[in-house]
């Protein structure tokens, strides 16, 4: 059941927040242990919290838009009383004293949090299997990586553990494993969502997002966890989003660019796959009444170079927090600051530590100038690229991964080629843009294709309704 | 030795050299909250009771600047005569357990202030490089081992000072000695409480001095290689720290070798520094904007709306008083240091007698006026220049005064403070010149210096006589008119 609907039924009295629980709980008990999607399954929190929205129907209360409808919440957002690790085991055992915003607002609504999904530790990877507690599994192929960081988020609802997720993206993080798990994912505008309880990586590129089965779905949890908030200060002042009112308008008149930086010829190392999708995906828009044409978004090349000093950068600074002073497990030392090493050194895994380096590195006295203020530089001509391109153009596509799901332990060994997985994804967080993946077939090996719709800032609507279209039309043509 | 023997020692050894300084202050702006989250800013609560997520640096929690501090912060550039500009939080990073992120949220390339002065009482102008926002960290007690860091057995941490808002004001190296960098902090503290950016208190640690000392010979224009020294909870140490630590760096520039750049540590029951450590081993703050936060730009209306609403600064009031009572605006630095200026003025327009008014605060009322209203003070100024009490008499009437209030006038009296009535004197004066007829012919006849002595040995006689109710002024006015006849 979609979500739109679960919250149409609990609301009415229909169904009860309860059985749609347990209904959820049941696939969670059947096929959790092959995918590993979650770090901690809060099963009975969530019934609790679903009879609570049951007596309160019973009551004649009314309910928000989500009433009754699981949630699954990637394990770097602070949820209350609830072991928040980022995958990490630096972080095992810290149960955060309060709410992340966006726990807060989906609440309000009446979703029910399923549990914590794994993630690459601290959100850094795109296969989540650089995770303190084991590897997520794609559901559609137990062999392959979910993607990542968010592979937990985007497996739960590939899996049907919950027709919702909540994702975070720096780089691709939402988009990358919504494409490969064959599911919605949504990297909002920068400041459209708090990222007040978001554990940072690199602040001025993480945006917290939803995943969901369908358009409409993903559509309405950003309507319940947009909007601006106090206690961030990078959050944008405006009213909570209303995509619903426009999401079935389609795409007749609107001029659609697909970025040839990003895509098929541009590119290397877009498979066939993909790339066929992406000319498919073209036809879909064409035929229904938009205006498709090629775009140019010269330094987007420039963008994975930028985004692995930047936020490196950031995350060594976001990350230096964790010395084992505060929370955490500390692993003892003759001195304080050998106390802090140890602690640091046991507690991150490989990839973490290899960003800490290069971001420490790249701010140190001397290259500062040389790395960090190029990358913030490109950042710019990024930002000026994507402006040039939205005179012409309301939206613009590319493919959201280079490939499809890749088996696990293919890319661990070389960093690069791992990096490369959000080769497209990246320039929408340097330029602060909003973007998403929608579902648009599969491959030849059967696996999930994304395609990634591309907005300028504050235009979620109608990134959405385009997203709407393909998803009308995806299946269609497909063997 | 005495003080002054050490001093003046000092100054002989450090005979054609010069000692430039220049001073880092941290001052804690006194905001309810904290500079990024709600937590109170209060000195001396149970420990940690003043924490939050955002204090404690707890994962996921982010800052949101506290506007009163920006609006303190600004009072203080327009105070310190700064430009106020657009101003870009930055990271300082550093691993150390009282700061709880591992970076503290300062301000580096863009600081709120920039480029301003400060005037000492003596007229001249201190640069000020600039004024800027930051943090504060929290506070570590080392348990066991005298409480030494390497010796300790454990350590706690008190958060509550973790994010109060500090204004760290950079001034230019402009100081030439202890007494200019004592000078220069007591102003700066007065300006900071008058305007009521701080409460200034040293010994709570709401206002810190760093110090950056360096020494040149005489007639030389290039700067010395400085040290920093940190741990100066005082005035007093401050003037003690700079003076070990210009004589340490002539001995060594005397004894051929070069001062190397330290940050030093100002260790108070040993009267030395300690180095901390070199040029080298400083810390490499990988500072960068701070993503968390957006630019400070405050717009040009509410700066102007903070600057009129800024109260008489030090400088001001220490010119205006000078100007009312006829002296240098050095004679009234302590008078408004006091806080006294306003009753100092309201008692000269109430007619006092602006000298006596300028001597009895500075030395007579140093430990305030208690009960003593502008009206009482006046009037007794006048009853002293007319010649109704003597000095002492008037300081006893004075402190009576401060003690219960009251008219001076009938304190005299009660006192049996009268004035003599000057026909009494005269014939008292008759009286004393005819039983010394040989002195009053050498007082009418002598030359200048005979003629006061004279005088003296005759107001002494006088005084006796009349067991010190006589006013030496009109006594000799008496005598002189006498002498004329």
């Amino acid at each position: 059941m979609e979500a739109t609907e679960i919250a149409e039924k609990v609301s009415s009295g229909e169904v009860s927040a309860r059985s749609v629980v347990e209904h959820h709980i049941e696939t969670i008990n059947k096929i959790e242990s092959d995918v590993n999607a979650f770090n901690l399954v809060t099963a009975e929190q969530a019934l609790i919290d679903a009879d609570e929205i049951d007596s309160k129907i019973a009551s004649g209360e009314t309910l928000g838009p989500l009433a009754g409808v699981p949630i699954s919440i990637k394990d770097n957002l602070c949820t209350r009383g609830v072991e928040t690790t980022c995958s990490s085991k630096i972080l095992e055992g810290w149960k955060p004293p309060y709410n992340a915003t966006v726990i807060e607002k989906l609440k309000e609504a009446g979703a029910v949090v399923m549990g914590k999904t794994n993630l690459d530790e601290f959100a850094m990877g795109s296969s989540t299997e650089n995770s303190a507690f084991g590897p997520t599994r794609n559901p559609h192929n137990l062999e392959l990586v979910p993607g990542g960081s968010s592979g937990g988020s985007a497996a739960a609802v590939a899996a049907g553990f919950s027709p919702l997720a909540l994702g975070s993206d720096t780089g691709g993080s939402i988009r990358q494993p919504a494409a490969l798990c064959g599911v919605v994912g949504v990297k909002p505008t920068y400041g459209r969502v708090s990222r007040y309880g978001l554990v940072a990586f690199a602040s001025s590129l993480d945006q917290v997002g939803p995943f969901a089965n369908t358009v409409s779905d993903a559509a309405l949890t950003l309507e319940v966890i947009s909007g601006h908030d106090p206690r961030d200060s990078t959050s944008i002042p405006e009213k909570p989003l209303n995509i619903s009112e426009v999401l079935n308008q389609g795409v007749d008149g609107m001029r659609i660019g697909v970025i040839e930086e990003l895509s098929g010829k541009g590119l290397e190392g877009i498979s066939p796959d993909v790339s066929s999708r992406v000319e498919e995906a073209i036809k879909v828009f064409s035929n229904a009444g938009a205006i498709v044409e090629s775009a140019s978004v010269p330094a987007s090349i420039y963008g994975l170079s930028a985004y692995y000093v930047i936020a490196p950068a950031e995350a060594s600074s976001n990350l230096a927090r964790y010395d084992g002073i505060r929370f955490g497990p500390r692993t003892e030392a003759a001195t304080t600051a050998e106390t802090m090493t140890a602690t640091r050194t046991k507690g991150f895994g490989d990839e973490v530590k290899r960003r800490i380096m290069l971001g420490t590195y790249a701010l140190s006295a001397g290259y500062y100038d040389a790395y960090y203020g190029k990358s913030q530089r490109v950042r710019t001509l990024i930002m000026n690229d994507f402006a040039k391109a939205y005179e012409k153009f309301d939206i613009l596509i590319s493919p959201t991964a280079p490939t499809t799901a890749f088996p696990l332990g293919d890319k661990t060994a070389d960093p690069m080629q791992m990096y490369l997985q959000d080769v497209c994804t990246i320039p929408s967080n340097l330029a602060g843009h909003p973007a998403m993946s929608v579902p648009f077939g599969f491959g030849e090996d059967g696996m999930p294709v994304g395609i990634q719709i591309l907005a300028p800032a504050m235009a979620e609507r109608e990134m959405f309704q385009a997203a709407k279209v393909l998803e009308s039309e995806s299946g269609k043509g497909i063997e | 030795m005495n003080l002054k023997a050490v001093k003046e020692l000092n100054s002989l050894e450090m005979d054609g050299w010069e000692t430039v300084i220049g001073l880092e202050v941290h001052a804690e702006l006194a905001t309810k909250t904290k500079m990024f989250s709600s937590a109170l800013n209060s000195f001396g609560g149970e420990p940690n009771s003043n924490t939050d997520p955002v204090s404690l640096g707890l994962p996921g929690s982010l800052p949101v600047l506290n506007e009163k501090a920006v609006e303190l912060a600004i009072r203080v550039g327009l105070a310190l005569n700064c430009q106020v500009q657009k101003s870009v939080f930055a990271r300082k990073n550093y691993f150390y357990p009282d700061m709880p992120k591992a970076y503290q949220i300062s301000q580096f390339d863009l600081p709120i202030n920039k480029e301003g002065w400060l005037e000492l009482p003596d007229g001249r102008r201190i640069g000020i490089e600039r004024a800027h926002l930051e943090e504060d960290t929290g506070k570590i007690t080392h348990v066991g081992g005298g409480g030494r860091i390497h010796e300790a057995s454990y350590s706690l941490i008190d958060y509550n000072r973790s994010g109060v808002p500090l204004i760290e004001i950079v001034g230019a190296p402009d100081l030439r000695g202890p007494d200019d960098a004592r000078d220069y902090v007591s102003e700066l503290r007065s300006i900071l409480v008058t305007i009521g950016a701080s409460d200034g208190k040293m010994e709570e640690g709401s206002l810190r001095v760093d110090c950056n000392v360096s020494v040149r010979r005489d007639e030389t224009e290039e700067l010395g290689t400085r040290c920093e020294i940190k741990n100066i909870n005082s005035l007093r140490s401050l003037g003690r720290a700079i003076e070990y630590e210009a004589k340490r760096q002539i001995e060594i520039i005397e004894s051929g070798q070069e001062v190397e750049q330290q940050t030093r540590h100002w260790d108070e029951a040993e009267g030395r520094t300690h180095k901390l450590r070199s040029k080298e081993e400083a810390f490499d703050y990988r500072y960068f904007p701070e993503p968390d936060l957006v630019p400070v730009e405050p717009s040009e209306e509410w700066v102007k709306e903070i600057a009129n609403s800024l109260p008489p600064l030090p400088r001001d009031r220490r010119h205006l008083l000078a100007d009312s009572i006829g002296v240098e605006p050095t004679e009234t630095s302590l008078i408004v240091q006091r806080n006294l200026d306003t009753f100092a003025l309201q008692a000269i327009s109430s007619n006092a007698d602006k000298n006596r008014v300028l001597v009895h605060l500075e030395n007579n009322l140093a430990d305030g006026i208690g009960k003593l209203t502008p009206e009482a003070f006046a009037s007794l100024t006048v009853m002293e220049t007319n010649g109704e009490l003597t000095a002492t008499q008037t300081k006893t009437v004075l402190a009576d005064l401060v003690e219960s209030g009251g008219d001076p006038q009938e304190i005299a009296k009660s006192h049996g403070f009268e004035s003599m009535d000057n026909s009494e004197l005269e014939e008292i004066v008759d009286r004393i010149i005819s039983e010394n007829s040989d002195d009053w012919l050498s007082y009418i006849n002598g030359d200048e210096t005979e003629r006061k002595k004279k005088s003296g040995f005759f107001v002494g006689l006088i005084m006796k006589e009349t067991s010190g109710q006589a006013d030496g002024k009109i006594v000799n006015q008496i005598l002189s008119a006498k002498a004329e006849n």
